[in-house]
């Protein structure tokens, strides 16, 4: 299990870090926190011919907040995000692992888009964007927008993920997970949050993207389940996972509310 | 090859690697130290936690190149002047180990949490639940560091 | 090392021994300064060069290709070895049963297992083995995989019957009939295999250092692959080892592999196996489908109990399999006084990874049929199971107790220790509780397990895969001795040596305690090597570390050396003192006879310095061996009866757990459970024996599974899908501890490592059928598994 050779670069601005992936485009990968790639890269199931280790850029661990809104730096750890919102804060205990938050950044786990990591659904559930910039500038992507399946999202080769933004929420908020063990993969994940009355849902681990869906509020669980197709995995059925939809909403919604109240 | 220059327990070391050398590999066989153990190179089982900084993290999940600069703490460096720290003896006291080969990494990611504070039980739980250790069944090594933290047994 | 040695415990006064005593572990200091000596952390032999093993991509495919010549080419490499160079220059791996299919270290033409290996590159270090390793072009023919069992190729078959089943059944007032499927599981160890090998031209042998738990029969085996005759393989295992549980005996197989690349390429090889390859080609437990008929009085007595029992050891029966099967042969009828006993054994191959030992091995796969059924059969009589099971074990007047399939129960108060259990975990309170919580719709269950925990295997069991008149053919076998060495130096100084291979368990501790209490020092004076050199340690064919042996054979070898040393101190330091050798007694570090005495040291110099001053008879020097055999074991009967094992200790469990209707999860709310393991040689590491045993039952019981596919690809092929369960995951345990000494075995001991990997998984099924109130549930419990059965 040792990774295959690779061209390894180093930016130290922001500048260079676009430089080098306009250069090498398809060919490189970025490596941010690298708990979920360098697995891949040790199981050489990721074979970049270039890494771009971003982990030196300036300025991409800063966070700032502006009227509520946060705008957090592509490098912040996991371990250092608990005070981005009272969601993110519900979440984080189930990402991983004490030492793999160490690591782990916020920037790489939404740009990495694992459809069973909490982080970009906590994301797409506050309303929040990416910021990407590349040699051609920079744009900001809603949440809404940016998954696209498993491991996809609409960023271009040549795009980096420099920050994620996260306005507040306000009301009630919940994040319920069901995994096997504790910091596993989720079997099934759902956030909720409640505010003025307006109910807001998503779910995740079930489909190929964490999804906002529309939900019934006299039956937020039945209505949520009606509208996902699950796939059948090693670990459990499509019926199940449909049903865990449905018992996941209901409990993030009931204590979202209760929180809002 | 790359020229890495870096502090690993206190003390300072240059060797040219390979960009893709894992940082597990290059203390074990560039450096010598081999406390720090491999258990599955894919960021499961802990066995190979280090502090980098202070933080722990895996060191089977990084690479010896992205330390450039950075401090390193192994379990080698845990007995500072010969002794045992007080986890290290709360691990003998409440019989925390028995191979032992998973007890580097956990002393190491242990460190990192008592050094943040007082965690309650539940806190060290979590905490655990990042290291596979298949033959203690965890709850002497929660006492252990329920006990070097000063944490009431349960 | 410089600084501090840990406290020890204070000094043992006359009255006390240390056997017996919570002496804390003197392995501790080393391991907790990341001064281990494991595997992978020794060089033994310069200028090595790194192995990477290509393994067959597919369950079962025929190689048309194997194409190494880029490979050989690539940068760093030293050379190859292929499938068809093992077949040129080695053997298949003899096994005991007969037409058995070939085994080999790697694959020839025929993959027979996705994970097999079928060729090895050297490099100069592993990276660059493995880059070669892409290198090597494989054509594949896909066959057909087998991954049912129930339609293998059967490679062993055996009835037995004891008593008159038949006609039992026909007076039975209740027939309970449930097919059981035990999960393929596996115990992982934290630490994977390591080999290196190193091929002596010269001499025509191998030394090979390798963390395995043998020598036992396997280093006969590796040896007869190889065509050496055991004294030209050297196998030498390092001081310490990360864990095995059983499954480091298949590491075998790869110092035949590794030794046949040094071998054909005149260099020193090593191999650090990948956690991939250990959970894709190590072994895993056999997986076991029985279909048990049980017949029960209206009174609850158990009248007569058939198994009709498939094993799936995969691709290849391999030794020391069909251990698995054959292990528990004397506990079939497991606590229970029925005398009415049959049983078939199917030993089948399919195309997954062959099955290996793992902790319990054969123990999970009876016990949960077993357990199940008094379950089961308790609900039809309308019994409490408790109750049941009262009713149906054996007396605590009734030992030494000989089983209907030989086995000979040693000691043991089975009730007693229920009832501990019982008090324990506030059993009938919690069946109060249990009342309650139904009437307010929870799912709220309580299940028992009761368990004989056979230790100290009698490697004769595994010739019932024979026939009576076929094992009359074969030379007898009744292996299970063990050996030790003890030695003092010129200057005093005390040498253990033992033949145990611990992973862990603690044997240096307490080999220490053993020692100084007969010598009259303290643990912290013997020094003990448990490292094993088969060219030089004291072994024999069973030596080494499986079936819980290390407490009753293992310090019951070096109780015997040290008492020769001991009797031998005396005679010198009679003769020194002017007395008669019954005279003088050893303790705080001397020779005493009355109020005048010698030191040891000063014995010790007699003996090496000074032989003439020997008293007539005594030999110069302080070395002494010893073999400890259990006096109770004999190699299999014409009946088919066989004692399989010297000891058995005794588990009662309770297990409480409530399911969450909505998501299937079983909580389990506590967990109880008392054992008698004969007399505890040191109650702190019995404490970390049985949390072990007890974390290694819940796995299967609620987490793990080795799955694959319909293709036979493996699907739980890394720790991200094979859940080993963490800190959060495991349940609250207490323990009750009852000593009934064994009467055969040197200080009473049994072995208790395996134990709670028997009844955790029975004990735990238990408690979720009465939650589910069904009666059918397959392992591990897992919330997906558990909704179906809620029936959505």
């Amino acid at each position: 299990m040792k990774p295959a050779p690779f061209r390894y670069e180093r930016p130290e601005t922001l500048g260079e870090a676009v430089s080098v992936l306009r250069e090498y485009g398809e060919d490189a990968k970025v490596l941010a926190g690298g708990q979920s790639l360098v697995p891949l890269l040790n199981m050489r199931m990721a074979r970049p011919a270039v890494l771009v280790d971003i982990n030196r850029v300036v300025g991409l661990d800063n966070s700032e907040i502006e009227k509520g809104t946060r705008r957090i730096g592509a490098l912040v750890r996991q371990s250092a995000a608990q005070d981005i919102s009272p969601l993110v804060r519900s979440c984080l205990p189930y990402v991983g692992h004490f030492a793999t938050r160490n690591r782990g950044t916020v920037g790489g786990s939404i740009a990495h888009a694992d459809a069973s990591a909490e982080l970009p659904l906590a994301l797409l559930v506050s309303g929040g964007a990416v910021v990407a910039a590349s040699s051609r500038g920079r744009r900001e992507i809603a949440a809404s927008e940016f998954f696209v399946t498993h491991f996809t999202t609409v960023l271009e080769p040549d795009e980096l993920v420099v920050e994620t933004i996260w306005p507040e929420t306000g009301g009630g908020v919940a994040f319920e997970e069901l995994a096997q063990r504790r910091g596993d993969y989720a079997l099934c994940m759902a956030a909720a949050v409640v505010r003025d009355g307006e109910l807001r849902v998503g779910i995740g681990s079930v489909v190929d993207r964490p999804t906002l869906l529309g939900v019934d509020p006299d039956r937020p669980g039945a209505s949520a389940a009606e509208q996902v197709e699950p796939y059948d995995g090693l670990h459990a059925s499509a019926e199940y996972l449909r049903h865990l939809v449905r018992v996941l909403v209901d409990r993030a919604v009931a204590v979202a509310r209760a929180r809002a109240a | 090859m790359i020229v890495l220059e870096l502090v690993v327990n206190g003390r300072s070391c240059r060797e040219t690697v390979e960009p893709r050398l894992l940082l597990s590999d290059f203390l074990r066989h560039n450096l010598g130290l081999m406390g720090t153990h491999v258990g599955c190179e894919h960021g499961v089982c802990g066995a190979c936690t280090v502090l980098v900084d202070g933080a722990a993290v895996r060191s089977c999940l990084l690479l010896a190149v992205q330390l450039e600069g950075s401090r390193v703490e192994t379990v080698e460096s845990l007995a500072a002047d010969g002794k045992l720290s007080p986890l290290q003896r709360a691990f003998h006291e409440c019989h925390a180990l028995q191979c032992g080969f998973c007890t580097p990494g956990i002393l190491l990611g242990a460190t990192d949490l008592l050094s943040r504070g007082k965690p309650s039980r539940a806190e060290i739980e979590d905490f655990l639940s990042g290291h596979l250790c298949r033959c203690t069944g965890y709850t002497p090594i929660v006492d252990a560091i329920a006990r070097a933290a000063g944490v009431d047994a349960a | 090392m410089a600084g501090d040695k840990l406290s020890r415990v204070s000094v043992a006064t006359r009255q006390e021994t240390w056997v017996g005593r919570a002496v804390p572990r003197l392995e501790d200091e080393a391991l907790l300064r990341g001064e281990g000596q494991f595997m992978d952390d020794l060089a033994p032999i310069p200028n090595a060069g790194h192995a990477a093993i290509l393994r067959s991509q597919l369950a079962h495919a025929r190689i048309t290709r194997l194409d190494a010549s880029r490979a050989l080419a690539a940068p760093g490499v030293a050379g190859v070895l292929t499938g068809q160079d093992v077949r040129a220059m080695s053997r298949p791996f003899p096994v005991g049963v007969e037409g058995a299919r070939p085994y080999y270290a790697a694959a020839g033409e025929v993959a027979r297992y996705a994970g097999e290996p079928l060729a090895v590159v050297v490099a100069k270090n592993r990276y660059l083995a493995e880059d070669a390793l892409e290198l090597i072009e494989v054509d594949y023919e896909p066959l057909e995989p087998v991954l049912d069992a129930r339609v293998g190729e059967v490679v062993s078959e055996r009835a037995f019957s004891y008593g008159d089943p038949a006609a039992a059944f026909a007076a039975a007032d209740l027939v309970v009939r449930q097919r059981f499927r035990f999960p393929r599981w596996s115990c992982t160890p934290v630490e994977c295999y390591g080999v290196v090998a190193d091929w002596n031209g010269a001499t025509g042998s191998l030394t090979a250092w390798a963390n395995f738990q043998g020598p036992f029969t396997l280093h006969s085996v590796a040896a007869g692959a190889l065509g050496l005759r055991g004294s030209k393989l050297r196998l030498i295992t390092p001081p310490d080892s990360g864990g095995s549980f059983g499954i480091k005996a298949t590491v075998y197989v790869y110092v035949v592999l590794l030794g046949l690349a040094s071998r054909k390429l005149g260099i020193p090889v090593r191999w650090t196996e990948d956690r991939l390859e250990h959970l894709a080609g190590s072994a895993t437990a056999t997986a076991r489908e029985t279909e048990v008929e049980a017949a029960f009085a209206a009174d609850g007595e158990l009248l007569a109990l058939c198994y009709d029992a498939i094993d799936d050891v995969g691709a290849y029966l391999r030794a020391p399999e069909p251990a698995t099967t054959y292990r528990m042969h004397g506990s079939l009828s497991g606590a229970y006084r029925v005398r009415n006993v049959a049983a078939r054994n199917r030993v089948v191959l399919t195309n997954r990874c062959p099955s290996g030992l793992n902790r319990g091995f054969g123990g999970p796969q009876l016990y949960f049929p077993l357990e199940r059924t008094m379950a089961i059969a308790a609900g039809r009589l309308g019994l409490d199971p408790a109750e049941l099971v009262r009713r149906n074990l054996v007396g605590a007047d009734e030992f030494p107790y000989r089983t209907p399939s030989g086995g000979l129960y040693d000691s043991g108060d089975y009730e007693g220790a229920l009832d501990e259990a019982l008090e324990l975990s506030r059993y009938a309170e919690r069946r109060e509780e249990q009342h309650h919580a139904r009437a307010e719709g929870r799912l709220f269950g309580i299940g028992l397990a009761i368990v004989v925990e056979p230790s100290i295997s009698n490697m004769g069991y595994i010739t019932l895969a024979q026939t009576p008149e076929e094992r009359a053919q074969t030379l007898p076998k009744s292996g299970n001795a063990e050996g030790a060495t003890i030695a003092v130096s010129p200057l005093g100084g005390i040498t253990v040596r033992i033949g145990t291979t611990p992973q862990g368990q603690g044997h240096a501790t307490v080999c220490a305690q053993v020692a100084a209490d007969a010598l009259g020092v303290e643990p912290d004076d013997v020094e003990v090597l448990t490292s094993v050199d088969t060219s030089t340690s004291a072994w024999t064919v069973a030596s080494g570390n499986y079936s819980s042996r290390f407490s009753g054979v293992g310090a019951g070898a070096v109780h015997l050396a040290a008492q020769k040393l001991a009797a031998k101190l005396r005679a010198i330091a009679a003769h020194e003192l002017g007395v008669e050798a019954h005279e003088v007694e050893l303790r705080e570090g001397k020779a005493w006879a009355g109020e005048a005495s010698v030191s040891l040291r000063r014995l010790a110099g007699l003996a090496h310095w000074n032989p003439d001053a020997l008293p007539p008879g005594v030999e110069p020097g302080l070395v002494e061996n010893a073999f400890y055999a259990a006096p109770n074991l004999a190699p299999p009967d014409a009946q088919d009866r066989v004692a399989s094992s010297a000891a058995h200790g005794f588990i009662a469990d309770v297990a409480v757990v409530e399911v969450d209707r909505e998501t299937g999860q079983v909580v389990v709310l506590d967990y109880t459970t008392v054992h008698d393991a004969g007399r505890l040689l040191n109650p702190l590491l019995v404490e970390g024996q049985v949390r072990g045993g007890f974390a290694h039952g819940v796995g299967p019981a609620l987490f793990e599974r080795v799955e694959h596919d319909e293709d036979g690809n493996l699907l739980t092929g890394s720790f991200m899908d094979y859940l080993c369960p963490t800190a959060p995951d495991l349940p609250p345990l207490t323990i009750g501890h009852r000593e009934t000494p064994s009467p055969f075995t040197a200080l009473g001991a049994k072995g208790l490592g395996e134990g709670n990997t028997m009844s955790v998984p029975a004990a735990i099924a238990n408690a979720v059928a009465d939650a589910l109130g069904i009666d059918e549930l397959e392992l591990p419990l897992t919330p997906p598994r558990v909704w179906e059965l809620l029936g959505r």
